[in-house]
């Protein structure tokens, strides 16, 4: 009895050593992708890095600031797309779960969410970039956000579904009219989950390249035209990693410092927003 | 009318006109969900018709791409595909259940426990360009030496390299959707088995693992799904060459390319109407494939958490 | 002729298919408290929220038959004047966990957009306050956020937010059923002194509370209006048997 009860234990020792093992095994690419990023990035990164624009082929030095300011105003226009369309059909499908259209409507925000980035950028380059005749920004933005709803729409759903119902009952029994209770009570309340699933949406789609190569598709130069065509952080990446220079290879480096930590600040900052603006019910 | 004591109450009226238009506007936006799918889909059917039309279903299983020729095959897409998504996939899984089993039994909560969490969040959320990139001039000059080793054609880009780095980045979602059902599992169940004398190593094979079955099989199918749709790292990784080799070495370590990377590399070289219609159709299988897997996925994880 | 604050005539409500509130007819008169009690189920809750139009929140529901604020029917004022003229406090004391408790007393204000200037603004959170007999526990911390209030003050805030709409009527669900009984008593007192400026309508699942605080008791039973009554009369020789049998406890 002695001995199958110590095989036992041992095996599940073993077990646990395995499990334990592979787990922690994940942070070794992590650890070995972020540190050679950080490495081969931080050297390139210095004023005129920030504020130059690519130097053509053979010319040393130049810089980044097309794509810095191209990934501005790309994100910022997707937002503004996403985050109004998203909290709204948010709202509409934690207020109306029963209905017909909240199934449908459920539905395709989980179809789109499946959607792969590369096939958003095909249809976009149809709807937008065909008719305009030429690549542009708002093109990019609209690839983006349709990117960023199913994110914004799913975090305000179940934010505002875990509210409890005698909040909305409380305003309304004031007299208060259903759009001023969901504008002023409801989604403050719920403040914090929403905004933590708009940064989600925002770090998700700030490195994204596939959605903009057919609909922003780069630029060489900074340019803020919203119709024209924009560089964009990892747009430029891609470009200037697969190309056989060096001196781009560098700039690329750069980059993809930049873009890493803009991610991981997001990502930190998501987490602490949480935990700051959570309103105990 | 009885007396309106409170005058200043007066101003709400015109409220009610506000409420009927924001209720408008929650069913327009939602309705906005619907049209982009619908426009999607009808998009890429539209845009299809020529290439389906002239080339038919046969295109599928045609193994040979010459745009130049005006001749479209599209089975080596298929093929690298599935070969980068399933090998990715084989690989991933017993890393993604660890993690699930450690986070979700082992370890719930604690320093520990929340640096592993936040390691495989953050791997999540690199960029694929950068972990092409990384993997450009990093991990390709190591499969190269590796393919001298074995006596392969040394590309160090193909169908392995791709494979290799999407395992790592599709590792985070079977892994945090195994530990939520993992920490699902009621514990009654467990203390029954415990009770009995079972060790850690039993309960979780005997109860835990049958318990979430289901939901960890759709947590492979969401990953699954990710790594369908995966384009920009692959594309850096793959070698981007339109033929198939000889043998399953050649093919398997070899460049390649998958429907999603072949559509990110000549999109924008497609000319005319037949090749470009043939790389959306290309699309629009991606399109069906991974929609379908990850409503599977969903479906299954909507009863898992009902039960 | 005396003019009753609500009264019903033949009133009926649905839940879908469900008759939850069958044929009912009441006159309920000015600064009285009335007590609405009966079983689980019995209809009483719903009747209550259909005064303040809160039922036809729900999908589904629908009313017919008349019911009045004075000679005005109910179902046909604007929904949000009547809950102006009407205010409710609910079972589990809800005020917004994002204002604070000077917010909380005038949200009735704020939240509809209506602009006040400073000092009536302060004057109607005093007032509010005092009458509900929280003023002196938090007029130092009135920009802070209720949440450490004790339930029992909590739900006199929830009182003194509807108290600032000043209503004609003001309706419990229930008020004192999750507070513990010295919260339930001080709320209690709290609704004889309301009585002289408002009418109250309570409904409650505790038998011992209608006979303390009411004047007149209504029992409803299985969706009808079996009994209304001067208090005192209903708890001491009760006209109809269900009435009877629910105060022996036969069923509750």
């Amino acid at each position: 009895m002695d001995a199958r009860i110590r095989i036992r234990n041992t095996k599940s020792i073993v077990f646990k050593s395995v499990v334990v093992f592979l787990a922690f095994m994940i942070t070794i690419p992590l650890i070995v992708i972020l540190v050679y990023i950080i490495k081969q990035g931080v050297m390139q990164v210095n004023w005129h890095f920030l504020t130059n624009v690519p130097a053509p082929v053979g010319e040393p030095g130049g810089g980044i600031s097309n794509a810095l300011v191209g990934s501005i105003i790309i994100v910022a226009m997707s937002s503004m797309i996403a985050i109004p369309i998203g909290m709204l059909a948010g709202i509409y499908l934690s207020e109306n779960p029963g209905t017909r259209l909240a199934h449908y409507s459920g539905l395709c925000v989980d179809i789109l969410q499946g959607v792969p980035s590369i096939v958003v950028g095909i249809v976009v380059y149809f709807w937008v970039v065909k008719p305009l005749g030429t690549f542009s920004a708002i093109s990019g933005s609209i690839a983006l956000a349709m990117m960023m709803m199913p994110i914004v729409i799913r975090s305000t759903e179940q934010t505002l579904k875990l509210l409890p119902d005698t909040l909305k009952e409380a305003a309304l029994s004031l007299g208060v009219p259903y759009h001023r209770v969901i504008l002023k009570v409801i989604i403050p309340c719920g403040f914090s989950g929403i905004l933590s699933g708009i940064m989600l949406s925002v770090a998700r789609i700030v490195g994204e390249t596939a959605p903009l190569l057919f609909t922003a598709f780069g630029n060489p130069y900074l340019s803020t035209s919203i119709t024209k065509p924009m560089q964009s952080l990892p747009l430029l990446i891609f470009n200037y990693a697969t190309s056989p220079y060096d001196d781009w290879h560098n700039l690329a480096w750069g980059a993809s410092f930049m873009l890493l930590m803009f991610v991981l600040i997001l990502n930190i900052s998501t987490k602490l927003v949480t935990r700051k603006w959570n309103i105990q019910l | 009318m009885p007396l309106l004591k409170n005058k200043r109450l007066d101003l709400s009226y015109s409220q009610m006109k506000w409420e009927t238009v924001f209720k408008r506007l929650l069913i327009a936006m939602s309705t906005v969900l619907v049209i982009i799918v619908a426009g999607i889909l009808i998009t890429l059917i539209v845009q299809s018709m020529p290439s389906i039309k002239s080339l038919g279903l046969g295109y599928l299983w045609g193994k040979v791409w010459d745009p130049v020729q005006n001749i479209y095959g599209a089975y080596p897409f298929l093929l690298g595909t599935l070969l980068t998504s399933f090998t990715a996939l084989i690989i991933s899984i017993p890393f993604s259940y660890a993690i699930a089993i450690y986070l979700g039994e082992y370890n719930t909560r604690g320093w520990l426990s929340n640096l592993l969490k936040n390691t495989v969040e953050l791997i999540a959320a690199v960029p694929s360009v950068i972990y092409g990139f990384w993997g450009l001039f990093v991990l390709v000059p190591i499969v190269r030496s590796l393919e001298m080793k074995i006596g392969v054609a040394p590309y160090g880009v193909g169908v392995f390299t791709s494979s290799l780095i999407l395992a790592v980045m599709i590792i985070p979602y079977a892994a945090s959707l195994g530990t939520s059902l993992i920490r699902m599992v009621p514990s009654p169940l467990k203390e029954g088995a415990y009770a009995l004398g079972a060790t850690r190593f039993e309960v979780i094979r005997s109860v835990i693992l049958p318990y979430t079955r289901s939901g960890l099989f759709a947590g492979i199918l969401l990953s699954l799904g990710r790594a369908l749709g995966e384009t920009m790292a692959v594309a850096m990784l793959i070698g981007n060459t339109t033929t198939i080799g000889n043998t399953f070495k050649d093919i398997f370590f070899g460049p390649g390319n998958t429907m999603a990377s072949v559509i990110a590399s000549q999109f924008t070289e497609a000319d005319h109407t037949v090749y470009l219609s043939a790389l959306i159709e290309l699309g629009l299988v991606l399109f069906f494939v991974t929609v379908i897997i990850n409503l599977v996925g969903k479906r299954i994880i909507t009863k898992y958490t009902n039960n | 002729m005396e003019h009753s604050v609500v009264s019903a005539t033949k009133f009926n409500a649905w839940f879908g298919d469900n008759h939850a509130v069958k044929d009912v007819s009441i006159r309920i008169d000015k600064n009285q408290v009335i007590a609405v009690m009966g079983p689980s189920g019995c209809g009483k809750t719903t009747f209550l929220r259909c005064i303040n139009r809160m039922h036809e929140l729900i999908p589904g529901t629908r009313t017919e038959g008349s019911l009045k604020l004075y000679d005005d029917e109910i179902y046909t004022m604007n929904p949000i004047y009547v809950r102006y003229k009407i205010g409710m406090v609910f079972q589990r004391p809800n005020p917004f966990p994002n204002l604070s408790i000077y917010d909380n007393v005038i949200a009735g204000y704020k939240l509809n957009g209506l602009k006040m200037t400073k000092a009536d603004m302060n004057a109607i959170v005093e007032k509010s306050l005092t009458s509900a007999a929280l003023w002196n526990e938090v007029k130092d911390s009135l920009h802070k956020k209720g949440t450490f209030l004790s339930g029992g003050q909590q739900q006199r805030l929830c009182i003194a937010r509807a108290i600032a709409m000043e209503p004609e009527v003001i309706l419990f669900d229930e008020p004192t059923s999750a507070l513990d009984p010295i919260s339930t008593s001080s709320i209690e007192t709290l609704f004889h002194e309301l009585k002289a400026n408002y009418t109250l309508i309570i409904v409650t699942h505790n038998m011992q509370q209608a006979a303390r605080v009411s004047d007149k008791t209504a029992f409803f039973y299985l969706g009808e209006l079996v009994e209304f009554d001067n208090t005192k009369q209903m708890f001491t020789a009760p006209k109809d048997v269900r009435t009877q049998n629910y105060i022996t406890g036969r069923f509750s």
